[in-house]
């Protein structure tokens, strides 16, 4: 609706589109990307298959999808976000029922041609629907309770049926996520301070009810907070990932073992280390020199999204690109926090670095809709 | 609806803010996370290197090979021998059922082992080599090669396995090695880390045993790269370690074979003493048993056999048997009471068959009696009664002390298992160990090396030797230890009046080669070859009153076990001694008609090296003696290799 105050006849159309989009971000994200397939060739012992290969045509096929999202308008993806918001939210209550069960929980649904994780759809489905109720939601209604509740149950819908699958790293993320949308569209301070002391509160809740009958979390899931409290007490049993990942990364010294050259990875002492380990390859084999340069390319990336989105005077596509980069942020925090031993294990790829098809894709897609919004700015 | 521009600057301006705020909050996790890789990065990497190492490199012992054992001619007692064995990776295997049955058509598998197998396979890591089965030959080895292609997962592998060449000939002198045990571990202070590899071969018993760590080597090391389950990926290098010392013995395996021979079933012990340097030639033990069953393995059967056995082949009789030591300890009486002047040779004492010591009657064996004997006679006809009478004046105290100058009673150092102290009985003993007083008649009773005296056939033969010649010999049996010769026995003058020492000899020598002495028939008829010698037949009971009445004295007519023991002890050539022969044989009954002909015939083959020619013999002897020389030559020791041997 905005948009008829907007100055359209700037908007660049057809094939101009391409020259205004945000091409250091591309150029980042390839160098992301990159990174992650020499550590796909490395992890496989030297070799293209069986991850790398299959890592650079999904990555091919996402960059297509990322420019093709970004040529349509943004208000096109404005106009159907709560649609794509219910298909999404359908399709995690769908796996409920015909999911698939890997790695122990029911994450994908089989389509055929590909396994779609509906979790990793809802992660942009949920950014884009809540920047559009905030693009229309008046600004002086934005933190009258009635108008807070709704975006809330936005968010705490998907989230709990993730966290049923169980997806605890998806979950913290959505959650995460959405909050941080409704603070960035101004919500009051007050709201976040009584949900932040709710959540201290609901933490001790989560602590003494363990070994009750109304215990919240799964055993696995209690074991993996106990295991990251204290990794030494079971070097061997449920410590042994957080152990094996500190010395895999402590090992890497200044600049690294050398490309092929960790031990711990080669002689598989580290765990999933082509999926949600990867950054202590990554990090063994390049050491902090290679880790840092990383944790810079993503800086710069969340940087160059910030910048666009400060830059955009449209609401929801600043709301949007926003979204995209704090979620992308968070998946990366997340990551490295755990492997480096911050956090908690809790199955959270690094982002475009990490094997793995549905996450990669959603990625690039939610990226395709900041390119968008930076094409289709108002101008 | 149309939207001021105003409210579009507020909103814009307060996202601007909030992202502000993120941002700062974003940029601190970042930092964060920052700092935790330069701490964990940089100020650790040290440490967290060195896990990685710990993780990834495992050092394996790399055992040395055992060192050898030789004779005095350098013929092999106990040999490395290269053993194959086949061993099985179940991943490479596939179908492990399969396998096996087309393994079991090409070679001959025990079920027991391959159930064994079977259970290792399915607690192990797939990768890991399982050994189906042990101690192949080469044709079978052979058989599995061709057959590689068909047999995936399975692989011969060459050991090297203990072999000892001459069976149970030399089995009480080398022993035979075995896996380390727990047992082991707990009794031996040994903190070589060989110890810990599973199924190391120690020496268990004999020289193998007592020479361990001479024989064992130092271990070498390999380090090797592991992965997170403890696949070997690769060998990083290896140091190799120093293969154990080869050690000479100073037994000549051919007379100890002899000797064995000569023994044969008899429940016997025979040692010979070479008086040069106090080399132990043979150190035999009969019956004998075969090291190498132990070595494979023994079988329950066969365990049993041996320790149910009432001749008991595992006591090594020559070392660690002790017994009374009968009429050869007569020497000792006769010495201690010459050098103590209670007695000179030439006095004379009446035997007339018995002699009364405060109420108790001791009798001499010959029941006649000997009529006026002096020392000479006293010895070549072995009387007794002599014996009780010097061995009054001079005392037990002095009978001992001469007893241990003379090697009996005193543990000689040799590296075998068990090797006996015996006894040389004084006051002193007995009222330490009975918390009795002596008695004198313990005095007359230990005079002919009865009652409480006890010796080895090692102590006799030593006895002999210091008899012979005058010097303290003290036997060795190790030669050299890679090749460096260990200090001779030889000896030094004992200190002996040398009058004294040649009446004992002359006597001795009149015991074989005197018509009359009891030792006559067993008498060796070269001129330049002559032996002498002392009979012994000691009790190992009491004769009572009731037998002595009804006239049960003849040992033919008691069980085995109640019969006397059959000794005798001596030296040859009686000129220039060489050798010193100590022979007993257990409940053999007398010393004269038993023991010494065993002894003869040792002594010649010790002297002639080898068959000595018939006319050494009396001339009645010799067509029996031919018979036993070509028995001898054909027998086979059990678990010996006749290849081997040469």
């Amino acid at each position: 609706m905005s948009y008829l105050e907007y100055n359209t006849k700037y908007i660049p159309t057809g094939f101009r589109k391409l020259m205004y989009i945000n091409w250091p971000i591309i150029v980042l994200l390839t160098a992301v990307a990159g990174y992650g397939f020499i550590m796909l060739y490395s992890v496989a012992g030297g070799s293209a298959d069986p991850w790398m290969s299959a890592q650079v045509k999904r990555f091919g096929v996402g960059m297509v999808m990322l420019v093709g999202v970004a040529m349509v308008p943004i208000w096109f993806w404005r106009n159907v976000s709560a649609v794509a918001f219910g298909v999404s939210v359908l399709l995690l209550v769908a796996v409920e029922f015909f999911g698939a069960v890997g790695m122990g929980a029911q994450r994908w649904i089989d389509l055929g041609f590909m396994r779609l994780q509906p979790s990793e759809l809802t992660k942009i489905t949920l950014v884009m629907v809540l920047a559009a109720y905030y693009d229309w939601l008046p600004s002086d209604k934005t933190s009258r309770p009635l108008w807070v509740i709704f975006p809330v149950l936005i968010i705490l819908f998907p989230t709990f049926l993730v966290l049923r699958q169980p997806d605890l790293g998806t979950a913290l993320l959505l959650l995460m996520g959405g909050a941080t949308i409704m603070f960035l569209a101004g919500v009051h301070w007050a709201y976040f301070a009584t949900v932040i002391a709710a959540g201290v509160a609901g933490l001790v809740a989560i602590f003494e009810g363990r070994g009750t009958s109304w215990q919240l979390l799964k055993d696995y899931q209690y074991r993996r907070i106990d295991t990251f409290l204290d990794p030494s007490n079971d070097p061997l049993g449920a410590g042994y990932h957080i152990t094996q990942a500190k010395i895999a990364l402590g090992s890497g010294g200044w600049t690294g073992r050398g490309f092929m050259q960790g031990t711990q990875s080669r002689l598989n002492f580290l765990p999933e280390k082509h999926t949600d380990f990867i950054f202590t390859t990554l990090a063994e084999e390049f050491g902090f020199v290679g880790a840092f340069t990383l944790l810079i390319l993503y800086v710069l990336i969340i940087t160059f999204c910030v910048a666009s989105a400060l830059g955009n005077k449209d609401r929801f596509a600043s709301l949007l690109t926003l979204g995209v980069a704090m979620t992308f942020f968070l998946f990366f925090a997340v990551n490295m926090a755990m492997v480096t031993g911050l956090a908690p294990v809790v199955g959270v790829p690094l982002p475009l670095v990490s094997y793995g098809g549905s996450a990669m894709l959603v990625l690039l897609i939610a990226f395709g809709l900041v390119q968008s919004a930076h094409v289709h700015r108002p101008r | 609806m149309k939207r001021y521009t105003k409210d579009v600057d507020e909103s814009a301006r307060r996202i601007t803010r909030r992202t502000l705020v993120v941002g700062a909050v974003q940029l601190g996790i970042v930092g964060a996370l920052g700092v935790r890789m330069q701490k964990l990065q940089i100020e650790q990497a040290d440490q967290f290197r060195l896990l990685a190492e710990e993780n990834r490199i495992n050092i394996r012992l790399i055992p040395p090979a055992r060192g050898l054992i030789f004779d005095l001619n350098g013929r092999p007692i106990a040999a490395n021998e290269q053993n194959y064995r086949i061993v099985m990776v179940r991943e490479d295997a596939g179908d492990v059922g399969e396998i096996l049955e087309r393994l079991t058509k090409l070679v001959p598998l025990d079920p027991q082992d391959l159930a064994r197998a079977m259970e290792e396979m399915r607690r192990r890591s797939p990768f890991v080599p399982v050994t189906i089965a042990d101690r192949l030959t080469w044709e079978d080895v052979a058989r599995v090669n061709v057959n590689a292609p068909a047999l995936p997962g399975i692989t011969a592998e060459v050991g090297l396995s203990r072999v000892y060449p001459w069976g149970a000939d030399l089995g009480h002198v080398v022993g035979y090695v075995g896996p380390v045990s727990d047992y082991d571990l707990s009794r031996i202070d040994d903190q070589d880390p060989l110890l810990q590899i599973p199924k190391f071969q120690i020496g268990k018993t004999g020289a193998e045993n007592k020479l361990e760590r001479r024989l064992r080597g130092s271990a070498g090391t390999k380090r090797i790269e592991v992965n997170a389950v403890g696949r070997v990926m690769r060998e990083l290098d290896r140091k190799e370690g120093n293969s154990g010392a080869d050690v000479q013995l100073t037994i000549d395996a051919r007379l100890q074979s002899y000797v064995q021979a000569r023994l044969d079933s008899e429940s016997a012990g025979a040692v010979v003493l070479d008086l040069e340097n106090g080399d132990l030639r043979a150190v035999a033990s009969a019956p004998s048993f075969d090291p190498n069953m132990f070595v494979r393995g023994i079988s329950v059967a066969n365990w049993r056999d041996l320790n149910e056995n009432k001749f008991r082949p595992l006591a090594a009789k020559a070392v660690q048997g002790t017994y009374p030591p009968g009429s050869t300890f007569k020497m000792v009486t006769a010495l201690a009471a010459l050098e103590d002047g209670k007695v000179t040779p030439e006095e004379t004492i009446r035997c007339k068959g018995w002699v009364d010591v405060y109420g108790t009657r001791f009798h001499c064996w010959k029941r006649a009696g000997h009529g006026n004997v002096n020392l000479h006679e006293s010895l070549k006809q072995s009387c007794d009664s002599y014996y009780y009478e010097i061995s009054q004046r001079v005392g037990i105290d002095k009978i001992a002390a001469m007893a241990r100058k003379l090697g009996l009673g005193t543990r000689h150092d040799l590296p075998l298992s068990a090797v006996a102290e015996g006894l040389a009985p004084d006051k002193a003993w007995k009222k330490r160990v009975r918390d009795q007083d002596w008695r004198i008649g313990d005095t007359v009773n230990a005079s002919i090396g009865q009652g409480y005296v006890l010796s080895s056939p090692l102590q006799l033969a030593v006895m002999a030797g210091r008899l012979a010649t005058g010097r303290d010999i003290t036997p060795r049996l190790v030669r050299a230890i890679d090749g460096v010769e260990e200090p001779s026995g030889r000896g030094e003058d004992i200190g002996l009046n040398e009058n004294y020492l040649r009446r004992v000899r002359a006597a001795m020598d009149d015991v074989s080669n005197n018509a009359r002495g009891t030792a006559y028939r067993s008498r060796i008829n070269a001129s330049d070859m002559k032996m002498a010698g002392k009979t012994g037949t000691s009790q190992v009971r009491r004769i009572t009153a009731e037998e002595r009445r009804t006239g049960v004295t003849r040992n033919a007519d008691l069980p085995w076990e109640r019969r006397d023991h059959a000794l005798f002890v001596s030296f040859a050539p009686v000129e220039n001694p060489r050798f010193a022969v100590a022979v007993i044989v257990e409940h053999g009954g007398g010393g004269s008609t038993v023991a010494a002909p065993i002894a003869r015939d040792i002594m010649l083959q010790a002297l002639y090296d080898g068959e000595p020619p018939l006319d050494a013999y009396p001339t009645s002897d010799r067509g029996r003696i031919a018979e036993q020389q070509r028995k001898i030559r054909e027998r086979v020791p059990p678990g010996s290799k006749g290849q081997d041997r040469a």
